[in-house]
């Protein structure tokens, strides 16, 4: 604890009266953000994303002012069931009447939800791994490294079916397996990263002076890594959509709210493809498959931008 | 004979290499091992009672079933019966066949392998084609639109595009009757054996098997394309055309092979997202593999099939990925001298 109050002292020394150092850095932070903003903005690709993004985020807020919740409840649905689009239901009627444009709309809410909540666990398990492997070396790295491959090796979906059996059915629970599942690749990730900096001279510089671990983590090493776990994330948001409404699909889902997922189970164990009822089914799935496309739009200009190395191709 | 293996050969950096990854996967075994073991106990209710649910069983064959799986020993017997058991091959007994699992999967096997053998054999060499024509037209029409329609399929789920292509081919779309047959992996009735029961088989295999392949593709085209154009910037490419190579010659013979690599790895190493695959499109189309059977599993829940059939695919994936490691060497020989 004595070693880390060095530095501090020591940048307030160097800078003098004028700024604060913690000024200084946010500054530079803020320009460094400004940059890549200007850089992303070129980035079509990842404009058009960002755009499909904005819509499905606005429609999963407002979905309560835009749809009022009675629409979901199967008592008081006033279509015929299973009745194609008209002017009354523009997405036509699932299994027991209701509109299926309503139930797109508030389905975005639970996918969008899972997604974002199985993501923080992910990288937040997978960036404490990385980091503490990276930094740290030898043993530590080793069984680190040897649990992230086992993670990595065994197949998603038969290891989170297994894991959502046992703890059953529930929001949480699924965005938990989600993110206890797919966070071995950021953990490989950031542990590259937290190598190639702990290795630099600066690090040892540091070291020299008195710098505890958890100021070398905190100040030197995170800020290198978190561009790249920022980029990561984004892509990892996609993956988890994609792992709930496979979830959702074969039953694992929340029973007592709509996510597309859940959307396209309701469709097929009740026969919407033996009757030809696509109205049912095309609009989850369309939803589903351009919000993973923006996600992964987002995620490939992201790295572009940050990942020096990427640019140009 | 580990011993005198390693002397004839010399313990070289390579052989180091294998014997890591040997030791490895045998770890990785053992976790999936200890992993089940402890889900099995951690799971609500009661095995004996699971087994004999909805059925008149006598209070003292309870007991002695629940004695046969040695419920009232300490934990590390528990641990070591189970690890023997599974080692002999005994999974358990389903809950739902009320049969033993090993019997309940083996039955399962082979539709899954068929289907999942052809559509990954399908899929690689498809998505190869597009790959390295994309790459090599970088920017065309074809490049554009392969690109396109790579991340589209990349980002629906599987099971989504299977149900559209089963309404579409199986169902039928308004006056256009069902081509193919909707489920199932052939019509009762029909002799699998001769060879009207093949070209059944067959017809029932295209959808769900088409599905899978359109699915894979997708990943091999996109890590293809990425890796030929990796290669296509490389300096080798240059010398090889200042020697007037053809282009032709030039993708055939230089830049194709070095793009392959870790094309292939990854072949191996998507072993568990070709598997996962299996289980959400044998399901929609009712294909009676070990995918359809997990779900069946699940839906019941019938655990210990759960875990066999977790326990299989795992094995499954890792003894993939020893090969792929094994295999590499001799595909590149830059990582034999690493």
């Amino acid at each position: 604890m004595a070693q880390t109050s060095a530095p501090p002292a020591k940048d307030a020394e160097l800078t003098g009266p004028a700024p604060s150092p913690r000024a200084i850095v946010r500054a530079r932070r803020r320009r460094a953000a400004a940059r890549a903003w200007a850089e992303y903005r070129r980035n079509r690709v990842g404009m058009v994303g960002l755009a499909i993004l904005i819509v499905f985020i606005a429609l999963a807020v407002l979905a309560p002012v835009l749809v009022p919740s009675s629409a979901l409840d199967v008592t008081q649905a006033t279509g015929v069931p299973f009745s194609p689009p008209s002017a009354e239901y523009p997405f036509g009627t699932d299994e027991s009447g209701r509109s299926v444009l309503a139930l797109t709309v508030w389905g975005s809410r639970v996918s969008l939800l899972v997604g974002f909540l199985a993501t923080v666990i992910s990288v937040l398990i997978g960036s404490v791994v990385g980091i503490v492997a990276g930094h740290f070396g030898r043993w530590t790295d080793s069984v680190l490294m040897r649990v992230t491959d086992w993670f990595l090796v065994i197949p998603f979906l038969p290891l989170a079916i297994v894991l959502a059996t046992v703890l059953g059915p529930s929001l949480a629970n699924i965005a938990f397996v989600i993110g206890i599942t797919s966070w071995p690749g950021t953990a490989r990730i950031v542990r590259a990263q937290a190598l190639a900096v702990t290795a630099r001279p600066y690090i040892e510089r540091a070291r020299a002076l008195g710098a505890g671990d958890w100021h070398l983590i905190t100040r030197h090493i995170l800020p290198n890594v978190v561009p790249l776990i920022f980029a990561n994330t984004v892509l990892i948001v996609a993956i988890a959509i994609l792992s709930e409404t496979t979830l959702a699909f074969l039953g694992l889902g929340d029973p007592l709210r709509v996510s597309w997922g859940s959307m396209l189970d309701a469709a097929f164990s009740h026969g919407a493809a033996s009757i030809g009822a696509w109205w049912y089914l095309v609009p989850p799935g369309l939803a589903i498959l351009l919000v993973v496309l923006a996600f992964t739009m987002c995620g490939q200009a992201l790295e572009a931008v940050l990942n020096p190395r990427l640019r140009g191709r | 004979m580990a011993t005198a293996a390693a002397r004839s050969f010399g313990l070289t950096a390579a052989n180091r290499r294998i014997g890591g990854k040997l030791v490895g996967a045998v770890l990785s075994l053992a976790f999936v091992l200890v992993f089940n073991f402890f889900l099995f106990r951690v799971l609500p209710g009661d095995p004996a009672k699971n087994l004999t649910r909805n059925r008149l069983v006598p209070a003292e064959q309870v007991q002695a079933l629940r004695e046969s799986f040695g419920l009232g020993k300490p934990l590390p017997q528990q641990f070591a019966g189970y690890v023997r058991d599974t080692l002999r091959g005994d999974l358990g007994i389903s809950y739902k066949f009320r049969r033993p699992v090993s019997d309940v999967i083996a039955e399962r096997i082979w539709p899954t392998v068929l289907l999942l053998g052809l559509s990954t054999v399908l899929s690689t060499i498809i998505g190869l084609f597009i790959g390295i024509r994309g790459a090599w037209r970088r920017g065309s029409t074809f490049d554009r639109g392969s690109l396109a329609v790579s991340l589209a399929l990349y980002a629906m789920p599987e099971f989504w595009l299977g149900i559209l292509l089963l309404i579409a081919f199986g169902v039928g779309v308004g006056p256009l009757p069902g081509l193919f047959p909707t489920g199932g992996i052939s019509t009762p009735g029909t002799d699998m054996t001769s060879l009207a029961g093949v070209l059944d088989v067959a017809r029932h295999l295209f959808l769900p098997c088409l599905t899978l392949t359109l699915a894979y593709l997708a990943e091999y085209a996109l890590v293809m394309r990425s890796s030929l154009l990796d290669e296509l910037g490389e300096d080798y490419l240059v010398t090889a055309r200042a020697k007037g190579l053809r282009d032709a010659l030039v993708l055939r013979r230089h830049a194709v092979p070095n793009a392959l690599l870790p094309t292939t790895t990854l072949i191996f190493l998507n072993l568990g997202f070709v598997v996962s695959g299996a289980i959400t499109i044998e399901t929609v189309f009712s294909w009676p593999g070990l995918g359809l059977l997990s779900y069946e599993a699940l839906r019941t829940p019938d655990y210990p099939v759960l875990q066999g059939v977790f326990l299989l695919f795992s094995a499954a994936v890792i003894v993939a990925n020893v090969l792929a490691d094994l295999l590499y060497p001799y595909l590149d020989p830059r990582v034999r001298t690493g």
